[in-house]
């Protein structure tokens, strides 16, 4: 059976993101959102007014408030009332709901955007209330430890070593250091365990930020955006409920996702992975089938900025913009959400043909 | 930059399928069950569904108390609510009897003592109310795998139907510039700041640091009030609990002079069903309040309704 095509052409036309930090509390979310808001309609010369369909990932539990995000709607001109949705998730599947939106013809351009701020927060306990409320949440196993059991069952099958996952990390910071918007950016010792065997070095800095993309179909994509980056496939799936029915050390939702994404109808050049965890690269390099050659996360990826709700967006975004810097021809953009690679969204971007 | 803390709390009430009834109202009683899927592999935690075909399970088993740890993590600083006070490991624990594993805590000396294939066996809580946490935690074991999956009815006197799941998150919340530059003013010289958009001019109070028509940020502060005019009304016949007011009282929506939009407030100071829209009204301060305990009439003329229409 041969993959439908998307119904059109859509594409990543601009992207901006906030320099990440520790805390942000100098701004309220609306504050920390509204220039990479502006950035976006710079880009691409559109006005809030003018874009066809809004949609925007966020926690409420990040925010210790309910409705949170409808005060981050003031920063996109929410009133007189616009074509608007929000997902209690990263930014990445508010773009997957853009994207089907703009596939269906209903609008030719959206605005997508992410935010969080986990400084207000222990990010560690408010990410235990995800979790399955009758057996597992009432533990507290919070997200560290649960990803140190993932990584401990990966060096218990020979899928990687301490070393391995330093070298990871070592990279994802040296690259990190080329992008202005990183929180944690150059060399780091490893430093001690959190949870082990995951050290310091070994986990996402915690941090908050705020992110934005503006898509567009066919010839309105071409129209503003000199270099759009099309999305040729994008497909999100889940694994089982509960951690003891998986096998942590592989992905299968992952390698689905990437397969009804076309990911191995071609070879990518570049890799932009969702990963927080150094130990997690491992299983999603080989759910993805990277060839060695492939560049993954030139930005730093997770390990060098983590805004909870937006870094999955991030992905997107990078692989984006090194698609219009013509850094790349084809490149993967991968998200997650959950416990231990929960849930994971691939897609397929390339330069135009 | 103003910060306060913020408390949610909340206890989660949730009811119990039959299956999970069963796997919780066993662990009260000591027995651990599991559930066997239609491919004959055997689950614990029991879930409601097959996670792999979808169908309904209710075949339930007893498996053994005894196990082996599948993946470990060794958590050095436990932090509040987890299962132990003392560092101790995360582990996965597959029961003698079941083919999957169950999320714990090991009570061990130390990560030398713990690895992936060890045999443990649960620590029973010393009152067990049917919870996840009737297990205690595990701890090391010296037997082997003998015990193996055996019918269970699922069957016990007075089954738990639910669980109540207390959570607490704390958090500094920050309300970011615009609203600390207007509540500090509010405070130290009880002047209400409002704030214009540079596109549209209107001026928004309380601010919030963008104009949601135009979607920019609003700088410009404006000094609005301290009068204003009440722009509508609804007459509160139910008392609040916690709030000292008696009933029946006005709760209205008041554009102050100069503001673009109506913040809302308690009218005092006349009789609730001699409010009108057009009411001219002032703050109130009491003792050493941060914010106007309530409005009351100035006695001017009502303002005319073509001066406050655009702000219903």
């Amino acid at each position: 059976m041969t993959r439908p095509m998307p119904a059109r052409d859509v594409a990543i036309v601009a992207f901006a993101q906030t320099r990440h930090v520790r805390d942000s509390s100098a701004d309220s979310e609306v504050e920390l959102l509204m220039p990479v808001l502006h950035d976006v309609l710079d880009q691409v010369g559109l006005k809030t007014g003018e874009i066809g369909f809004t949609c925007s990932g966020s926690s409420d539990y990040l925010a210790g408030r309910a409705f949170s995000f409808t005060m981050a709607l003031d920063g996109v001109g929410a009133w007189p009332p616009i074509s608007e949705s929000h997902v209690e998730m990263d930014g990445a599947w508010a773009l997957y709901e853009a994207w089907v939106k703009l596939l269906t013809g209903e609008a030719d351009t959206a605005l997508v955007y992410a935010y969080g701020k986990s400084s207000p927060g222990e990010v560690r306990d408010v990410l235990t209330r995800q979790l399955d409320p009758y057996y597992v949440a009432p533990l507290w196993p919070d997200s560290v430890a649960l990803a140190a059991l993932q990584a401990q069952a990966l060096i218990d099958a020979g899928e990687t070593d301490e070393d391995a996952l330093a070298a990871i990390a070592g990279r994802s910071r040296r690259d990190g250091a080329r992008n202005p918007y990183a929180q944690l950016t150059g060399e780091h010792a490893q430093g001690d365990y959190v949870v082990r065997p995951l050290r310091r070095a070994d986990c996402p800095p915690v941090g908050d930020g705020a992110a934005a993309v503006v898509l567009a179909a066919g010839d309105t994509a071409r129209r503003i955006c000199a270099r759009p980056a099309w999305i040729r496939g994008m497909d999100h799936r889940i694994e089982a409920h509960s951690l003891g029915v998986r096998d942590l050390t592989d992905s299968p939702s992952t390698r689905l996702a990437a397969g009804n994404a076309g990911a191995f109808d071609a070879p990518v050049d570049t890799a932009e992975l969702h990963a927080p965890f150094s130990s997690q690269e491992v299983v999603l390099r080989k759910a993805c089938r990277l060839a060695d050659d492939v560049v993954v996360n030139p930005s730093g990826g997770p390990l060098a900025a983590n805004p909870v709700m937006a870094a999955g967006l991030i992905r997107l975004g990078e692989a984006a913009m090194r698609i219009q810097r013509g850094e790349s021809e084809r490149a993967l953009a991968h998200a997650t959400s959950g416990p231990c690679l929960q849930q994971n969204l691939v897609a397929v971007l390339e330069g135009e043909r | 930059m103003l910060t306060a803390p913020l408390v949610v709390e909340f206890p989660f009430t949730r009811s119990l399928g039959p299956v999970q009834s069963a796997f919780l109202t066993g662990l009260r009683e000591g027995t651990v069950l599991g559930v066997r899927t239609a491919g004959r592999r055997v689950l614990v935690p029991p879930v409601e569904y097959d996670p792999v075909t979808a169908e309904e399970i209710r075949d339930l088993v007893e498996v053994a108390p005894t196990g082996t740890v599948t993946t470990w993590a060794w958590n050095p600083s436990p932090r509040p609510n987890q299962p132990l006070r003392t560092p101790f490991a995360w582990v996965l624990v597959r029961l003698d009897g079941a083919d999957t594993a169950l999320l714990h805590a090991l009570d061990a000396p130390g990560p030398e003592a713990v690895r992936s294939g060890m045999r443990v066996r649960i620590r029973w809580a010393p009152q067990r109310v049917g919870a996840i946490t009737d297990i205690a935690c595990f701890e090391p074991h010296d037997g082997g795998i003998t015990a193996r999956a055996v019918p269970h009815s699922g069957e016990f006197a007075d089954p738990v139907t639910g669980i109540t799941a207390p959570a607490r998150l704390d958090y500094t919340y920050s309300p970011g510039r615009a609203q600390t530059r207007y509540l500090t003013a509010l405070e130290a010289d009880r002047r209400t700041l409002g704030e214009r958009c540079p596109s549209c001019r209107k001026v928004y109070v309380p601010p919030r640091g963008a104009c949601p028509t135009c979607g920019v940020a609003t700088r410009e502060q404006v000094e609005v009030g301290p009068r204003g005019t009440v722009t509508t009304y609804c007459i509160v016949n139910i008392k609040a609990r916690n709030l000292d007011i008696e009933v029946p009282y006005v709760y209205a929506h008041i554009a102050l002079d100069g503001a673009d939009l109506a913040l809302h407030g308690r009218i005092g100071g006349i009789p609730y069903d001699q409010v009108r829209m057009g009411l001219r009204v002032e703050p109130v301060w009491t003792g050493d309040g941060r914010y106007p305990d309530h409005y009351r009439p100035t006695g001017e003329p009502d303002a005319d309704y073509e001066a406050y229409k655009e702000l219903l």
